[in-house]
Order: C-alpha cells, then structure tokens, then sequence
C-alpha cells in the first residue's frame, strides 16, 4: 500500500493555475525523483504535501487517513519531515544541540530544580545516531557553522531521520555540494530506503536523481507528465519530458 | 571570549591600581577594600541591567530601553509607597511590575506588528523616560521605608545588599540561559530563525519572553537604584543601556545573536565598572567616561566582527 497518495490536486495562486490535477502515490522503501523545470510546480507541490499550502481540489491520504485539511504541525506528527534547502541549521551551536534542537530532553538537576537539559543524554544519543548513519564529523561538540556544506546537510538529514518520519521530503540536498560530499547524502538516501522510509527527492542535478531513485517523475506545467522506472528509462527521455519535447 | 575577557579585566585592574593616587598610609586607593566593595555595588546596578540585554541580544534582539525603564520602575515603585502611602513591598510590586509591562509592550509590538526591534525600544526609550517625569512631575521621590533602603544600603555580613540581589539574578539568569530548553531555544533563535521556526520552536512566544525578561531585569535595577540613593529618580539610569549593552557583547555575547553567556556578562560590567572607578579616582572629568565607554563597545565589536571574518575565512 503506498504512504502518500495524491489525487487530482489543483492549486492556484490568482488567476495563475500552478497545480493541474496532480496525481502521485509513493510507498514506504520507494526514492521517487521529482524533476521538471523551474516554474513547474515542484515547490508548490511539496508545499501541499506538507501542508504549507492548503489545496484548491483533490485528496490526499497518507497511511490510509486523509491528511487534505491538516495543517503543517498534525501532518509533522504523523511522520512527514521536509529537509529545506536553506540547511535550517543553527550554525553556532554544536552538532549534538542542533539534532535535539526543540525537543531537548530534560531532567531536575540535583532532583530538585526542574527543566535542566539532559546534555549527557543529547550528546550520547546524537553520537550513536551519527555512528548509525555512518556520517563522517570530526566531533559533535563543534558548532555546525565549522563543518562543510555536505557535512551539514547530513546533520540536517541525521536530525529529520530522529523524528522517525515515514516521508522525508529533500529539496535540492545535493545543490551546494561538491562531488565527493555528494556521496555520503546519496549513501545516507540509500540507508533510509533499506529503512522502509518514502523518500521524495527534488532535483535539478538528473545524475543523482539517477543514482538515488527508484522512479523519476516529471512535472511540467502543474501536470505529472511521465511516471517512470529508473531501469527503464534513461536521461535523454527523462530531459526530453522536462522541456515539453517528448511525444 | 570568556577568557579573554577575565584577561582584560585584569589587565585593567592591574593599570588602575599603578595608575591609582596613594593614600596616606601608602596603599594605592584602587585597591582598598571599600573601594573594590564600590566597584562592585556600582557595578551590581547597571550588571542586572546587562543581563537583560544578554537574553536579548543573543537571540539577535536588542534593547535600547533599559535606562529608561530602569527610571520608569524607580519612579513608579516609589510613587505607590511614598505618594500613595502604600505597604512597602508595593515598591518592589510596582517596580518589577512596571519593568516587565515595558518589556512586555516592547515584545508585543516586536512580535505582532513585525516592527524592528531597533525602532520599538528606542521608541520606548522615549516613552519609558517620559513617562517616569511624567508620574513622577520631574522630581525625584524621596523618603522610602526602611524595609527598602536595607534593600539598596545595608551589608550584611560586610557584603552590600545590591550585590547579594545581582549575585542571586545572575544565577537563576545562567541557569535559564545556559541549561534549560529556553536558554538553548533563545540562542538557536539568535544563530537563525528559520531554524528554530522549522524545529517547531514557538518564535513568537520566545521574543515576547525574552523582551518581558529585558523590561524585568530593568525593573529589579530601578528597585536598587531606588533603594540606594532613597529616591524614586525619574532621570535614573540615563544612558545606562550604553553600560548594560557594552557590558554584554564585552563578556562575549554575539551582537548578532547566537552566542551568550551569563558568567561573560558579569565579566563584562566587572570591566565597566572598574574602568569608571579608575577613572573616577584618576579624577577624569565624567564627559570623557562617557566617550571611553562608547569607544570600547565599538572596539569590543570591531575586534569580534575581525575574529569572525577570519574564522570563516579558513
């Protein structure tokens, strides 16, 4: 049964139509690729799926429930997490306060004064999460600001994953990267599909939408236009769809 | 930071105390006990001061007000008690009272109406002091009960009271700041907003907080200023935000947010409190006191803007 199930949602901005009737379903295990170029909607529709933008028409269920009319917080608690594209880091603060970051565990200090945050308990478990994941950090006592831009974004990525979502939303996680940082976030991509979690991946970069998705569906005009199996497809076909040359 | 700030302050000590006159016994005049206790108690004043703008700032806040509000409080804590004739604890009610109404107006416009921070509390550096002149018809009120003055004039155990309050202030304020999930929630704010937003962080809440914390910090300083000098003085604290502010971002606190501490913020008015008391007993006229101090807060963020750059440039 798939996660996320998108039928016919529309939405508009004005007299501008940016969302024509989008259908889309991604399962739990699933690394879909959203492409399509700039305009075609792809914000606006992850927009809708976290619920940042209430829809015109249309359903969407996720895990079986309707989710059309939740707002952003409900949908969060039912396990959708979107990883943004600004790296929505807290540069200054270590690696270990960032992943605890709104929900750091407390304790009453000496048994009496009450809300003193569980330091101890912040950096054990951020350590054992970056060791999960394989995420390569000199320390997580250092301030995130320190660390390089792929780094970062799987501290980014390392702290979604501690929500325990069932979709992780990515917009352009490889964007600011350079080549061999782009490697560890496609490895941690792969490790969170063999996790059972949906992944949907928004991309300009085609090569590692390729290397990270099991399916590539393109948007173009507020319609998908192609719902494609990666092994069954190739770039060409796929660039081809994106600017309106196909068939 | 902190380091180099307990470097600085004693760097300072060591040049007031060669730089100090003798006294008759041959001790430099510096380094008396009655005069170190000075330091400190005039420090303790505008240091509970700095720790409100400590919350503030390093949520990438500020507070011009402090000075202002810190005369409102005097005032209108000593106007219930001695104009009205109220119990005596009204003084500390109405001054606590009216230092966190401050803040709290100051949060309220900040947070609602999306009005820089810049311009609400420098507007209410005008009102504040206003006001205080207003309530107060220009004069200051003298004439507190006793139970007040122990609050600003007595030592017990040879330690003056004022200190015992900053002492106290200080400590509950390192607490909050540095271990509890408000503290860590002020400082991701200040470092960036979005994501403190995204981590499902009540933004909005937090600011409102943190100015109210500001207004209440002012209003526990006019109560000592009060106390001290037993007069509720609507012209107190003037460009004490100058002293509160520099104190803060001396002691470490990022004036662009992200960054703050408590323990930093007390170095930090040791510091101004020491180079005014040198240069008091070195019987430099006030009007250069007051450039002195302007020239270290643009010094102190100067040289963090020059450390800064150099950081991101490796």
């Amino acid at each position: 049964m798939s996660t996320l199930e998108l039928s016919g949602v529309e939405k508009s901005f004005g007299a501008v139509q940016v969302l024509n009737g989008v259908d889309l379903s991604v399962s739990g295990g699933e690394v879909v690729g959203l492409v399509g170029d700039n305009g075609a909607g792809k914000s606006t529709l992850m927009k809708a799926i976290t619920g940042v933008y209430s829809t015109d028409k249309g359903r969407i269920t996720f895990d079986g429930i309707d989710i059309t009319n939740l707002d952003p917080g409900k949908r969060r608690e039912m396990g959708i997490e979107m990883i943004y594209q600004d790296l929505a880091l807290a540069p200054q603060q270590d690696v270990a306060n960032n992943i605890f970051l709104g929900r750091e565990p407390t304790k009453r200090l000496l048994g009496l004064i009450p809300c003193f945050v569980d330091k101890s308990r912040i950096d054990v478990e951020a350590q054992e999460m970056i060791d999960r994941l394989g995420v390569q950090i000199p320390s997580i006592h250092i301030p995130v600001g320190m660390l390089s831009g792929g780094q970062q974004q799987t501290i980014a990525i390392a702290r979604a994953l501690t929500f325990k979502p069932k979709l992780v939303i990515m917009d352009e996680p490889t964007a600011a990267l350079a080549v061999r940082e782009v490697e560890s976030v496609l490895n941690l991509i792969e490790q969170m599909r063999s996790e059972g979690i949906a992944t949907i991946l928004i991309s300009h970069r085609l090569n590692d939408v390729f290397a990270a998705c099991g399916r590539i569906v393109v948007l173009r005009r507020g319609n998908v236009i192609a719902d494609l199996k990666r092994d069954e497809t190739d770039m060409s076909e796929v660039v081809s769809y994106i600017v309106g040359a196909h068939g | 930071m902190r380091v180099e700030s307990l470097a600085v302050l004693f760097g300072l000590v060591v040049i007031m105390t060669i730089l100090s006159p003798v006294t008759g016994d041959g001790v430099r005049v510096f380094l008396t006990t009655s005069n170190l206790f000075n330091i400190i108690l005039a420090s303790a004043t505008f240091g509970v001061l700095a720790i409100g703008a400590t919350f503030v700032i390093s949520s990438a806040g500020i507070d011009l007000s402090l000075g202002s509000v810190l005369g409102l409080a005097s005032v209108s804590g000593a106007a219930l008690v001695v104009t009205l004739g109220w119990p005596w604890y009204f003084a500390i009610l109405g001054s606590l009272a009216a230092g966190a109404a401050a803040g709290a107006v100051n949060g309220f416009i900040i947070t609602r109406g999306r009005v820089p921070a810049f311009i609400v509390t420098l507007g209410m550096l005008g009102i504040a002091r206003g006001l205080a002149l207003i309530i107060s018809n220009g004069r200051g009120i003298y004439g507190l009960p006793d139970e007040i003055l122990f609050l600003g004039q007595a030592r017990p155990w040879g330690v003056p009271t004022p200190v015992f309050i900053l002492l106290i202030v200080a400590l509950v304020s390192h607490y909050i700041l540095a271990h509890t999930p408000f503290g860590h929630h002020t400082l991701a704010l200040g470092d960036n907003e979005n994501s403190a937003r995204a981590t499902g962080i009540n933004v909005r809440r937090q600011r409102m907080m943190l100015y109210t914390i500001s207004g209440l910090m002012a209003g526990i300083a006019g109560l000592i200023f009060t106390a001290r000098v037993n007069t509720g003085d609507p012209t107190a604290g003037l460009n004490y935000e100058l002293l509160a502010i520099t104190a803060a971002i001396i002691g470490g606190t990022n004036l662009f947010g992200g960054r703050g501490s408590i323990l930093g913020t007390m170095i930090g008015a040791l510091i101004m409190g020491v180079l005014q008391n040198g240069l008091n007993l070195m019987a430099v006229q006030a009007y250069y006191q007051q450039m002195a101090i302007g020239a270290v807060l643009i010094a102190a963020v100067w040289l963090d803007q020059l450390r800064t750059r150099g950081r991101s440039a490796q």
